[in-house]
């Protein structure tokens, strides 16, 4: 495969694995001020295989596309301090409100622009879990799709030989480019950040981010560093549907909300003395919870 | 008239190691359930090889109708070829609720199958309710629509999604979420082929099957009437020893906190909740775990929960029958102590 061109998908989310005591407001919704916002755990993943297929193929690159607000192009930073050659960032408010279905409508959008041979994302966000978007985006560009991936197993000529991680074992396919591949946690983790490349791509700045400040020192930089700069994509620039777009675009809508309460039962508190453990174990055993 | 209000409900089947997976007979019974609110029928689909008879215990789930595709296309299951004939069914036949188990299987095609009639998917839903609904923007009233309840958020909010504008509406469900039972009156389990080489073109079988390594599953926790879990509180690999003998002392599994996991303390298939397995037996013991809602989101609807936690704050107290505080190190041999003591 020559001048393979690569693009992952990658969302920056708040870090729902972080959830402490500050993370719900008094009035009890979600305090998204006091979650980082991270790079999608297994979007890193998908980074990772995109890197490792560059370096076994000669003249490939790996960009990163992500859908967000102008902070998200911190994550297409972080990529290009790991190694990708640079980003595109589709932003705008007429994406406000996406499902994952005109998440994926847009991404899709994008997609045609940048016309790669091998889409490789991120099983599921954390802040969703639903795995959606990859195969919504494979369908509406018509390409196959391998989920699941774990390793890519061998490079053939048009197609890759790729390994997934099932529920009860494994399966490896054969699967034509273009395509659409998503990755498991279970693949390898993704390299660190370069010192090297952290020194050149720090300056890199999406193009809202110029236009914000000009004259800035950054802004000025970039003029003559044509790789610092991260590609924006206005809705405008990918010729979408707009009924397609944002809350319009979305079939699903949110009824309601609920934050989870723990219902206050009152435990029996033991300590961990003989006397306690020992009469708990006759009481369970008395009452056949156990034996 | 408003679309599809009478159609029927969709459940799609999936085969696993020649069987019906456990999961799409709960999604039978949760089907038949809501067939009957709205007044419709329920049909089963299944595609596959070897399917002869299949609609037997498919009817004893509440199946009306079993749609069958029954070639080699089809096992194992391809992407493109299950997401081709899917659509093309949905079309003809225009049903108003599909639902798919959320498994390796289900999240790969349902996805595509939303995308290609652009139509709403819930991803694992843990509740399905059918309720009437007010557009707060349009005003627009809707009745009679399928309420799809799931955790977001990691777990730290529960929402309640509707699809009022298009059909039909689709929803995966986790395996052991829902019950499984044999309907009150069995369906008529009536067989229709479906005639799928209408919808599979060539380039809908580009992806090859090159080498399969499936293991059935030796381990169910879900099954298991005492599980004894260990989480990132457990210390170590070594300490998470401790966890496998109190469980084989009292006949129980052994089940983790995704904590645990990541730590490499055990596998992934023995993870408790949101992200694991659902789990709902009679004595729930946990182990060193803290107790976020990731966690006892799966294990909540446990009969009784005993916590063993150093901290006597932690979230899992709050919905423990019994809260024993101390090192679980020191606890734990001493319940097997007892334990053999006693039940002698």
């Amino acid at each position: 495969m020559k001048n393979l061109k690569i693009v992952v998908l990658a969302k920056q989310v708040p870090d729902t694995r972080q959830v402490g005591k500050d993370a719900m407001t008094p009035e009890g919704t979600v305090n998204r001020a006091a979650l980082p916002a991270i790079f999608n755990p297994e979007d890193l993943n998908a980074l990772e295989m995109a890197l490792s297929l560059k370096d076994r193929v000669g003249g490939a690159t790996v960009h990163v596309l992500t859908m967000g607000p102008q902070r998200a192009a911190d994550i297409i930073r972080d990529a290009m301090f790991r190694g990708a050659d640079g980003g595109y960032l589709l932003s705008g408010r007429e994406f406000a409100g996406s499902d994952t279905l005109a998440t994926s409508y847009a991404l899709s959008c994008a997609l045609k622009k940048i016309g790669p041979d091998v889409i490789i994302a991120g099983r599921q966000a954390i802040d969703g879990d639903t795995a959606q978007v990859g195969p919504q985006v494979a369908e509406k560009l018509g390409l196959p799709q391998v989920t699941y991936a774990e390793q890519i197993v061998e490079i053939k000529e048009a197609s890759l030989v790729i390994k997934r991680r099932l529920s009860g074992g494994v399966e490896t396919v054969e699967c034509p480019v273009p395509a659409v591949v998503t990755v498991n946690a279970s693949a390898p983790e993704c390299r660190p950040r370069n010192a090297k490349r952290v020194m050149k791509f720090k300056g890199a700045l999406a193009d809202s981010e110029v236009a914000a400040a000009p004259q800035s020192e950054a802004a000025q930089r970039i003029a003559g560093r044509p790789y610092l700069r991260i590609v924006e994509f206005p809705a405008s620039a990918v010729d979408p549907d707009p009924q397609q777009l944002g809350l319009e675009g979305s079939p699903t809508k949110v009824k309601k909300i609920e934050n989870v309460v723990f219902q206050a039962k009152e435990a029996r508190r033991l300590t961990a003395s003989d006397e306690e453990i020992n009469s708990l174990m006759v009481e369970l055993i008395a009452s056949h919870t156990l034996g | 008239m408003p679309f599809f209000v009478m159609n029927n409900i969709f459940v799609y089947i999936e085969i696993e190691g020649g069987k019906v997976a456990d999961v799409s007979l709960e999604l039978l019974t949760k089907g038949r359930e809501l067939a009957s609110t709205l007044g419709v029928g329920l049909d089963a689909v299944v595609l596959g090889e070897g399917l002869a008879g299949i609609e037997k215990e498919l009817a004893k789930y509440g199946a009306d109708t079993v749609w069958v595709a029954d070639d080699k296309t089809f096992a194992p299951f391809r992407t493109l070829p299950h997401t081709a004939v899917l659509c093309g069914l949905i079309e003809q036949e225009k049903p108003q609720i599909v639902l798919f188990g959320a498994t390796c299987i289900g999240r790969d095609f349902a996805p595509r199958v939303s995308s290609a009639l652009h139509s709403g998917l819930t991803a694992d839903c843990t509740q399905l309710v059918i309720g009437d609904h007010k557009d707060a923007r349009s005003g627009r009233e809707y009745t009679d629509l399928l309420y799809q309840i799931r955790p977001a958020f990691g777990g730290n909010i529960i929402a309640t999604i509707v699809n009022p504008d298009h059909r039909p509406q689709m929803a995966t469900v986790r395996e052991g979420v829902m019950r499984k039972e044999y309907a009150a009156e069995p369906g008529k389990g009536e067989v229709r082929a479906i005639d799928w080489q209408k919808f599979v073109r060539d380039s809908d079988l580009v992806v090859k099957i090159l080498d399969r390594e499936i293991e059935e599953r030796k381990i169910d926790i879900k099954g298991a009437g005492i599980i004894v879990a260990g989480g990132y509180g457990m210390g170590s690999k070594e300490n998470f020893r401790l966890v496998h003998e109190l469980a084989e002392v009292l006949g129980g599994e052994v089940g983790a906190s995704r904590a645990a996991v990541d730590a490499g303390f055990t596998g992934h298939e023995r993870q408790v909740g949101q992200t694991g397995v659902t789990v709902r037996p009679k004595l729930y013991i946990a182990c060193g775990i803290s107790g976020q809602i990731q966690h006892t989101a799966g294990m909540d609807q446990s009969s009784m929960v005993i916590s063993i936690n150093s901290d006597p704050e932690a979230p899992i107290c709050k919905i423990a029958d019994y809260a024993i505080t101390g090192d679980v190190c020191d606890i734990i041999p001493k319940m097997i102590k007892y334990y053999k003591q006693n039940s002698k």
